[in-house]
């Protein structure tokens, strides 16, 4: 089994949000970057489909320079091999592009990424992937089982889910409870190190969409508090106040 | 502008969220809307399209189009787009609308904008606002090109209900066999009333309620409010509630209008699920939960008193 696991390189989730340059520009200042937390559930699901039945995981980000302790993080965690994609991911089309690319050099027999990363939030990148390589492309997928040649998933579905059966090779934009997330063990750590992680150029420079600006909400006003014994107050808040109900 | 609408069938039934999506392309104002559809629909359903803005439906009535399928839908959105030349798409963002969206972007060269909070500003070029860092931050973002896709956030747009019946045509979409790869085995589903993605009051609880065993006192609340029922990340990973009611970062992100959590202290991540909410309402009996923060009402107190009160109080209320 050959996976093609595409992992982001995203804000950890509790970082705070700001812009700079006339909020042209994402403040990286004092931001931990994390692998996106859906493609790492991704990412854990290849590593045990390739315990189970071997293979080989190769990891893939389109990125700069910055992303590659992530990258090496993800080779910790299980991935065999890297590429990374030279050029800053500020398109969703762009990005689809990259992977397809890759995928079709690589003849992979599963291509899995997140559901959607946690900074752009778009779930885009599988969809565009599969139609690119002319593949169906399921997500959010909740489970994964591979036997032989054919995969069984279950697919979030609103207030639910599906079970669904296709054939190798798609794409799967992953989330919880496909598998636990995995830490990195000293042993994983350390082969990381040696591992290949080739960096090749953009295939192509087309893009879709571009950010003017970004603003942050407005700020919340101060909590009322109501006293536990008098509830009949917080009814009458929503009631006549914020009048939603 | 020429607009098709994506609307999305549950049981035969149009989802809220696409008569949203039918809404917004009407406050569009930018020429007449068409609706598609697919697959087996009562014709009350079709023609009901009208309220919201749609002045025609097409219907793609394939009994094999009945379960969601993914690839047969972006292929006969494609087809309708080519065909009678719609240069916009509006859909709900939803597990399907996504999937779909990204399929019909690369068939007809579409620009594609998802989680959509307002409507476009074409004075310099097609920008609209969508929410981005799970709902932390917004982008005004620009279409290029001539034909765009809009993936529109729940609960962002008000439902227009004065339109005329919708004229309903039958439409034969040129579907290859090829999309019919991924079979459906079988569905599961939550029985409750209210969906927790569209619904616009939620109901949620922590491991505050200290087991599954006291759900019933948050689905008497739920009741109460005519609301949908979820629950934070640690009561779906032990196995209270299912993982389809986990709301959070990595759940389900919900945007209601009125959003109550019982016995959840507030961590970041099952905000980044809530933050989208107009208005929030805390009950925790540690005064120091950071979720206290984001409220917009709050009460310190135990969850077991003051629920079963709050339920009472507000069915006298109605």
């Amino acid at each position: 089994m050959n996976i093609l696991v595409c992992i982001t390189h995203v804000p950890d989730t509790t970082s705070k949000i700001n812009f700079i340059d006339n909020n042209t520009t994402f403040d990286k200042n004092g931001v931990q970057f994390i692998i996106g937390p859906y493609d790492d559930y991704a990412l854990a699901r290849a590593v045990e489909l390739k315990e189970q039945g071997g293979g080989k995981i190769t990891v893939l980000n389109v990125g700069e320079a910055d992303t590659e302790p992530t990258i090496r993080k993800a080779l910790a965690i299980g991935a065999d091999e890297a590429i990374r994609v030279n050029a800053f991911p500020s398109d969703s089309l762009f990005v689809a592009n990259q992977i397809a690319s890759v995928a079709k050099e690589g003849n992979y027999d599963l291509i899995l990424m997140g559901r959607e990363s946690i900074d752009f939030n778009g779930g885009q990148v599988h969809g565009m992937v599969g139609e690119m390589l002319n593949m169906p492309s399921l997500s959010p997928v909740m489970h994964l089982d591979i036997e032989g040649n054919t995969a069984k998933v279950a697919r979030e579905i609103e207030g639910g889910k599906e079970m669904l059966e296709v054939a190798l090779p798609f794409v799967a934009g992953c989330q919880e409870p496909i598998a636990e997330w995995k830490i990195p063990n000293m042993r994983g750590i350390m082969s990381a190190r040696s591992k290949p992680l080739n960096v090749i150029e953009p295939v192509s420079d087309e893009k879709a969409t571009a950010v003017k600006e970004y603003a942050l909400p407005p700020a919340k006003g101060a909590v009322k508090m109501i006293d536990a014994d008098n509830v009949s107050e917080l009814v009458d808040l929503l009631k006549n106040e914020a009048k939603v109900i | 502008m020429s607009i098709l609408v994506f609307v999305e069938t549950d049981e035969q039934k149009v989802r809220k969220s696409s008569v949203e999506a039918v809404s917004y392309a009407a406050a569009m104002n930018a020429g007449e809307v068409t609706a598609i559809t697919f697959g087996e629909i009562e014709a009350s359903e079709l023609t009901a399209l009208g309220k919201g803005g749609a002045g025609k439906v097409l219907h793609v009535g394939d009994a094999r189009l009945n379960d969601g399928n993914i690839q047969a839908y972006a292929s006969g959105i494609a087809g309708a787009m080519n065909a009678n030349g719609y240069d916009t798409l509006v859909l709900a963002k939803s597990s399907l609308g996504d999937a779909v969206a990204a399929r019909v972007a690369i068939k007809t060269n579409a620009s594609l904008a998802s989680n959509v909070a307002s409507l476009p500003d074409t004075s310099n070029g097609f920008v609209v606002k969508r929410s981005i860092y799970t709902g932390k931050a917004f982008a005004d973002v620009e279409l290029k090109g001539d034909k765009r896709i809009l993936a529109i956030k729940k609960n962002a747009v008000e439902i227009k209900e004065d339109g005329a019946d919708a004229a309903v045509e039958a439409f034969a979409a040129d579907i290859p066999d090829s999309d019919f790869g991924v079979k459906k085995l079988s569905e599961e589903k939550a029985t409750g009333d209210v969906l927790l993605p569209e619904a616009d009051v939620v109901v949620s609880g922590g491991r505050g309620l200290k087991g599954p065993e006291h759900w019933g006192m948050i689905e008497d609340l739920a009741k109460s409010l005519g609301a949908a029922t979820g629950c934070s990340k640690p009561v779906s990973d032990i196995g209270w509630r299912p993982h389809h009611e986990h709301v959070g970062q990595t759940g389900v992100k919900v945007s209601p209008t009125l959003y109550v959590a019982i016995g959840i202290s507030g961590a970041i991540q099952h905000l980044a699920g809530v933050n989208s909410s107009k208005y929030i309402v805390v009950v925790n009996k540690d005064a120091e939960a950071p979720f206290f923060k984001a409220a917009d009402y709050g009460i310190v107190g135990d969850a077991f008193e003051v629920i079963p009160k709050l339920t009472e109080a507000l069915k006298g209320a109605n």
